[in-house]
Formats: structure tokens, sequence, C-alpha cells
């Protein structure tokens, strides 16, 4: 799907249509996409922008022509109407081109489909998440002892006792208190699951929404190419709080990964103590040494 | 086109149309209305009955708009309190099923109770009989079954919204599309199994409708009039009632399973007794495609009727629209899954519902091509009706090449269940259906009711609805995409300043609401009559023909066409 010409029409959209903030949760007035963190997610935008390039000339000339009729055929302007009814040539031409614009739209419509579809072989971490009424749980396929917890909207009375007072990084609906934590650039595959009725687990930034349905165990996978706190919302309307079952991922590099893991066995909220520590950590130090460096 | 040449002009023998001719006695008010057999009448009914329902489904989106105008709970749990009793933190959960309810509500109301009360009941069963040089419906009596099943349908609805549904809340808050287990085990009160029994009753009532529409127009068509000399309207209807004959009766049968499994103990849909939850979402997909087609179809009728009358210009490609629309209605019994692209469907199946899905917009393209055909080189008056159907056809061109978009699983995985969605079929039901409804109205008014409208109300009427309804969903497209789901109370903040966006835009469209039903009583007070024509030559369809308003029974002698 990488050819030249789509290249150059995807480059174009970008341009024309590139949101200036780059963030991993909505933002205000946002009117595209959120930013992908996986390809499959940068195939979607991509996609997404391509399909502009033909429904709003299509529009734009829909809107022309009704302008024209408009202007030109008004009854004052053309007080004798025309008894043409038929007009073979044209029909057929609208007729045939809708199903060429449609052939241009389906190759990399089935392109994306697949790669979608078609996951990894070998995938490095298996996920499992449970949609409830109205929270999630998560169960990681590892060695001898799985490690499962749940993850709940983080209430605003448990912001100071979690470390979590930053709504900026910590969005009111949007922040949970046990984020689901994987490693930067591996493949991980998600196997989702109900426990009561249908809840969709999706994931805006990674291109992913499956839903989770009692009785079937879903399969999907991701592989996110850059760190990052990741914000998705429960997507099938599954009773009153709805709304209020968020989907946080955290990804992080393989080491510190490995580390929560191994504390997360005993304690997962010290688990995510540390690991948050260690991420700001970082991030603060990357601060400090940019200021220094100016 | 048809009704060029009537050999009977009879529209002076009957000016008094509130009696029955042959020297019947006159009808009692209870039996003109209440034991009606005459298709305007009940025609008339069931208009009304649309705008009582639309006025409630639209009110209930008001209340929803409100709510979502900025983030937090506003108002519903202070509806939950007055309504329900609830009192404190119960309010707020009384609140948030509440606002479920009210989507739901919204939903079934517009669907079931108004689009199609409109379209079908109202204008087809005025018009259609009329058109085609018909008396009146095959099954006159049946009419009125159709008519007095839609009104308990109606209540039953309204009733489950008091009724207890989930344990501690009231009404049924599971979307108009009902999924299970959320509608089985999620709901044990009776308000599911009344909202159920509503649209038994509702659709038991628009199968009675379809038979007797194919009935009459197969059957009962003026001599000289093929098929493919009737007017389009009649060919939307005829298409619409086999799209509902066909696709009800599954309807029936998934919600009979659904209440089944919710009284009875089957397990059609659960997997602890090895059913399938996903079942019933096939089921009702191969219903509700369908239906998104039913409430369209009669509206791409009235639209051609319209354009070419104030064009006063035959049709463009007149028998590319009447097979645009069989093909459509064909087309639209095999795309269902689309809407399911989540639930985990195999590659192959996913892309052949891609490729079926977008065979549809090629008989849609010819269609909006061919409207703006039929103006081209046209006389164009720009009377109410006529600006109604101009801004139907862009409108429709918006919701339609979003459409396209939807149609494509790849991308539909990032946009489902989104406001996207939302945005996509407002544009071509609110925007689309509904302009159809309104220019169907204006343009009938004078013939149902003989009185001239207030040409500057009806403009009005047009630009405020149009400003408005473009206020609230646009700017959904960007909700959609930044990741906003549909069906939520309260949403990130981040999603704020297009959320107020829209709800302005929602109490616009609500004075366009305002305006006209004063436009339509300010037509009745001032009574101005209309003349049996008053759009001229372009209106050459058969019910221009006859009186406004028409006999009480019209072509006892059947009209001739050439």
């Amino acid at each position: 799907m990488k050819n030249k010409a789509y290249a150059v029409l995807a480059a174009l959209a970008c341009l024309l249509f590139a949101s200036s903030a780059f963030a991993d949760k909505p933002v205000d007035w946002q009117t595209n996409f959120q930013p992908a963190a996986t390809g499959i997610m940068e195939e979607i935008t991509w996609f997404e922008h391509y399909t502009l390039w033909f429904i709003i000339p299509i529009t734009l000339f829909v809107l022309l022509l009704l302008v024209v009729v408009v202007v030109k055929f008004r009854e004052s302007a053309n007080p004798v109407p025309s008894r043409t009814s038929h007009n073979t040539l044209i029909e057929v031409v609208w007729t045939v081109g809708p199903v060429i614009v449609l052939l241009f739209l389906a190759v990399p419509s089935f392109q994306l489909l697949t790669a979608q579809l078609t996951p990894p072989e070998n995938p490095d971490l298996t996920v499992k998440a449970t949609g409830n009424q109205w929270y999630w749980s998560y169960e990681y396929e590892v060695g001898e002892n799985p490690l499962s917890f749940d993850s709940l909207l983080l209430k605003d009375e448990d912001r100071a006792g979690l470390g979590k007072e930053d709504k900026g990084q910590y969005p009111r609906l949007l922040a949970v208190d046990n984020e689901v934590v994987v490693p930067v650039g591996k493949t991980v595959r998600l196997l989702v699951t109900a426990a009561d009725v249908i809840h969709a687990f999706a994931m805006p930034a990674f291109g992913v929404k499956i839903d989770a349905v009692p009785g079937r165990l879903n399969e999907t996978w991701f592989k996110a190419d850059r760190e990052g706190l990741y914000y998705g919302q429960c997507s099938e309307l599954c009773g009153k709080d709805h709304a209020y079952m968020p989907i946080a991922v955290r990804v992080v590099a393989q080491d510190k990964y490995d580390a929560w893991l191994a504390a997360a066995a005993t304690n997962i909220g010290e688990a995510n103590k540390a690991l948050m520590a260690s991420v700001d950590g970082a991030a603060k130090a990357v601060d400090v040494a940019e200021n220094a460096a100016q | 086109m048809a009704g060029t040449a009537v050999h009977h002009d009879q529209r002076h023998d009957h000016s008094d149309h509130g009696h029955a001719e042959h020297a019947h006695k006159p009808l009692t008010f209870f039996q003109r209305w209440f034991l009606s057999t005459n298709h305007k009448d009940i025609g008339t009914l069931y208009l009304i009955f649309a705008i009582i329902a639309g006025i409630i489904g639209g009110t209930l989106s008001v209340f929803m708009r409100a709510e979502l105008q900025e983030p937090g709970i506003q108002i519903f749990h202070g509806l939950a309190q007055m309504v329900y009793g609830f009192e404190g933190d119960a309010a707020i959960d009384g609140g948030k099923h509440m606002f479920n309810v009210f989507t739901t509500a919204h939903a079934l109301i517009m669907i079931f109770f108004m689009v199609m009360p409109a379209l079908i009941g109202g204008f087809a069963n005025w018009m259609v009989p009329i058109m085609i040089g018909a008396p009146d419906m095959a099954f006159p009596r049946m009419n009125n079954i159709s008519f007095w099943l839609i009104v308990p349908a109606f209540l039953l609805v309204l009733l489950s919204m008091f009724v207890e549904g989930p344990a501690g809340a009231y009404g049924a808050g599971g979307g108009w599309t009902i999924y299970p287990p959320f509608s089985t085990s999620g709901m044990p009160g009776p308000a599911m199994d009344l909202a159920i029994l509503g649209l038994h009753i509702a659709g038991a009532s628009s199968i009675l409708g379809a038979i007797n529409f194919i009935t009459t127009i197969l059957n009962m068509r003026a001599p000289g009039m093929t098929l493919h000399k009737m007017p389009l309207f009649a060919w939307s209807v005829l298409i619409t009632a086999f799209l509902l004959l066909l696709s009800l009766p599954v309807l029936a049968g998934a919600i009979t399973m659904l209440l089944t499994d919710r009284n009875f103990g089957t397990t059609f849909f659960s997997p602890e007794g090895g059913g399938d939850p996903i079942l019933f979402q096939h089921l009702f997909w191969f219903f509700g495609h369908p239906e998104v087609y039913i409430l369209i179809l009669p509206g791409f009728g009235i639209v051609s009727h319209i354009i070419s009358t104030f064009s006063r210009k035959p049709i463009f490609g007149y028998l590319g629209m009447a097979y645009a629309m069989v093909a459509i209605g064909a087309v639209g019994f095999i795309v269902w899954a689309h809407h399911m692209y989540t639930v985990g469907m195999s590659l192959q199946t996913q892309r052949y519902f891609v490729f079926a899905t977008m065979v549809i917009a090629v008989p849609t393209g010819v269609k909006i091509f061919s409207w703006i055909a039929t103006m081209w080189g046209g006389s164009i008056r720009f009377s109410t009706p006529m600006v109604w159907a101009i801004g139907f056809i862009f409108l429709f061109t918006v919701g339609g090449v979003t459409g396209v978009q939807l149609a494509n699983a790849g991308l539909d995985r990032a946009l489902h269940d989104t406001y996207y969605v939302v945005a996509h079929f407002h544009y071509v039901l609110s925007l689309g259906a509904v302009f159809a409804i309104f220019a169907a109205w204006y343009y009938w008014f004078p013939k149902m009711t003989g009185y001239m409208y207030s040409e500057f109300l009806g403009k009005l009427h047009f630009w405020v609805m149009f400003v408005g309804v473009n206020l609230i969903f646009f700017p959904q497209h960007f909700l959609g995409l930044a990741g906003m789901p549909r069906r939520y109370i309260d949403y990130p903040d981040a999603f704020a300043g297009w959320n107020m966006v829209s709800s302005y835009g929602s109490y616009i469209a609500a004075v366009g609401v305002l305006i006209f039903l004063y436009c339509v009583a300010e037509a009745f007070a001032k009574k101005r009559v209309a003349g049996d024509n008053p759009w001229g030559e372009g209106a050459n369809t058969l019910e221009w023909q006859l009186s406004s308003p028409p006999p009480f029974h019209q072509w006892e002698q059947l009209p001739r066409i050439k």
C-alpha cells in the first residue's frame, strides 16, 4: 500500500489535516484522530485522509452543481424549461464513475483490513481483558502465576493516595487506578471477553476496537511504537456506568516492564507507584537536562 | 411519467368532503375518525400521530443535548428526582440510567413512531391511491387496524419508561438495538418486556400496512398505468413495503426469542445455555439495515416529485431512478453485518461486507445525479418544498459520503460506536428523511387541507432548521474522530467544545420546530385558499387533478392514462 501515488496523496493530506497538538489523549477542539501509536493506527489515519481526498471533492462537486442549477436555471434566468429526460451517455458516466472511485477506495481498504486481521506470529505477550459492569479486569499470561488485577475509574478522592493529582496526565473519566502495562515495540496479543453484558475494548491511539462478548473470546493485537500513557473508553452500551469504565495502557521500555511485572506479582499498587516514579523520574530528568542545555 | 391525461375530470363533483357520497348519512365524528376506512382520513390520523410522536422524541433529544452541553452531570439527576422520586446519590445513578432510557426512546420513537408513520402511514396512505388512480387502499379496514395498532404500540413504549428496568432504575436503556445480554439479564424489570411488546405491535401494524400497499399498487392502478408509468413515489412505497414485509418478521422472531430468554428460561442468546449474543445482532441487523432504507426510500420518491414539479421538467432518467431504488432495496438485505465489524468476524466475512456495502454507493449516486440533471435546464421556482428538497440533496450527499467511509471495516474499526457514526446516520435520517418529510408536508399541505401556508414562515422554518441541524451534527464528526463514544452521559473535558456547539444547534433546531407548528396553525387560521394546483404545470401527477382538499372518495370513474 505504500506505493508512490498513495504516498504523495497521503503526504498532502497530512499537510492539510495535520493536528498541531501531540498527545495520547483527546485535546480541546480536536478535529482529527488522536496521534497514532501503532503502525495499524498510522495506516488507519492515512486511509481516513485518503478517503477525504475523494469524498470532499465529491461533496463540493455536488454543491457546485446545485449552485449552478440554482443560478443558471432559476425561473427568471431560464423561463422556458427544456424537456430533456434521457441521455444514455451521461447516465453511463455517472454509474461507471462512482464504480471507479470505489475501486480506488477498495484496494487500500482491503489492504488495511488484511493488515489489521493478520497478527504477527508468536506474540511477545498475551493480555486478557474482561469487561465487567463497570470496570475492566486484566490477566497476564506469564510464568506459573498469572498476574491479574482490576482496573477501575480513578476516583477524585484516590488521586492523592495514588500520586495521580495531575489532571493533565490523569484526566477525569479517562484515568484509572491500575493501568495495563506493556513493553514498547513488542507484539501484544489481546484476548477480550466479558463477564456480564457486552462491552467493547477501544484504544484509539492503537487503532484497536473489539467487542467484549460473554461466552466468546475475541482476539486482536497491537504493537506500540512509542512509550506513553494511552487512554480509551468502553465502546458498547453496557448500562448506567457505560461512560465510567475507561481503559488505560502504559507503554514503557522493556526493562521497566520487567521490573513492574516482577513487583506486580506481590503488590500491584506498589509496582504501579514504582513504575510511575521511574517513568516520571526519567521524564523529569529529561526536562532538567533540557533546561540545563538551555 | 404518468398522469398527464385524465379523461374524467371530477374535481368539482364533491365539494363537501366531510360527507360520504351516494346520499349516505353524514358520518359522526366517532365514525369518521375512529372507524375510518378512508385512506385520506387514516393518512391524516397518521400525520397527526407522527407530529405528536416527533415532538416527544425531539424533546427527549433536547434534554440529552442539554445534558451534554457541558462535561459532568447537569440535569439528569434532577430529572430522575423529579420523575422517579430518587433522592441523593440514588438520583445520580437513576439519572445515568435515565439518560440511556432517553437515547433508547428517542431512537425508537423517531424511527417507528415519527418517520415511518409520517412517510408510509401518512403521505403514502394519502397520496399513493390518488396517484395510481385508485379509489382507496385495497383493504380499507386493515388500513384502520394498522393505524390503531400503532397507537397502543407507542403507549407501551412510553409506558416502559416509567416501570422498572434494571434493578432499582426505571425504563429500558439498552439502545434501540436492544443487544442481549444487557436486554435480558441486564434489565430484569418489566420495562424491557413492555418495549418489546410495543415493537411487536408496531411491527404487526407495519406488516399489515405493507401488505395493503403491495396489494393496492400491484392490483389497483388505473387503466393504462403500467408499472413503468407509475409515479416514483408509488415506486418508492412499493419497494419500501417489500422491505417491510421481508425484514420485520425477522425482527419479530428475534425479539420473541428475547422475550422467551427473559421470561421462559430459553437461552437463544445466552452462552450459559449454549446460546450466543451475536446471533441476536445478526437477526437484528438483518432487519435493521433494510429498516434504514425503509426510512429513506419514500423520501427519495417525494424529492423526485418536488424536484420535477418546481423545475417544470420531467424526471431525468425515470427508469434509472426506479431501478436504482429497487437495487438499493435488494442490496440493503445483504449488507447487515457492516454494523458489526467489531464483534470479531473473520477476515473473509468482513471483506465480503465491505464489498457489498460499497456497492450501494452506485445506485445512490445515480439518484443524486439524476435529481441534479432533472433541475438542469429547468425553470426552477424556489417555493418552500423545493428549498427543502434541495437541502435534502446536499445534506444526504454529506451523510452518504461518510457512509462510504464507514463501509470500510478497517476505518470503521476506529469510528465504530463513536459520534462519527451518530453524525453519519443523523445526516441521512435527521437531515435526510426528516427534510424529505418537511418537503412533503409543504408540497402536499395545500392539497390535503385546501389552505396555503405562509411562504415566509415555511422558508424561515427551513433556514432555522438547516442552520440548527448542521450545527448539531457537523461537529459530531470531529468528536467521533477524536474518539468520543456514543451513548455517554458524561465525557472527558477535552470533548467539551464541540459538544457545546452541538447543543446550541439543537436549541436552534427546536426553535425551528416551533416555527413549523406556528406555520401550521397560521395556515389553518388564515384559511388562504390554495386552489386545485398551486404549483403550476410542473405538478402533473394525478393528485393535482383533484380539488383541494380532494373529495371524500375520488376516482369513482377511473382515470385513463395514455
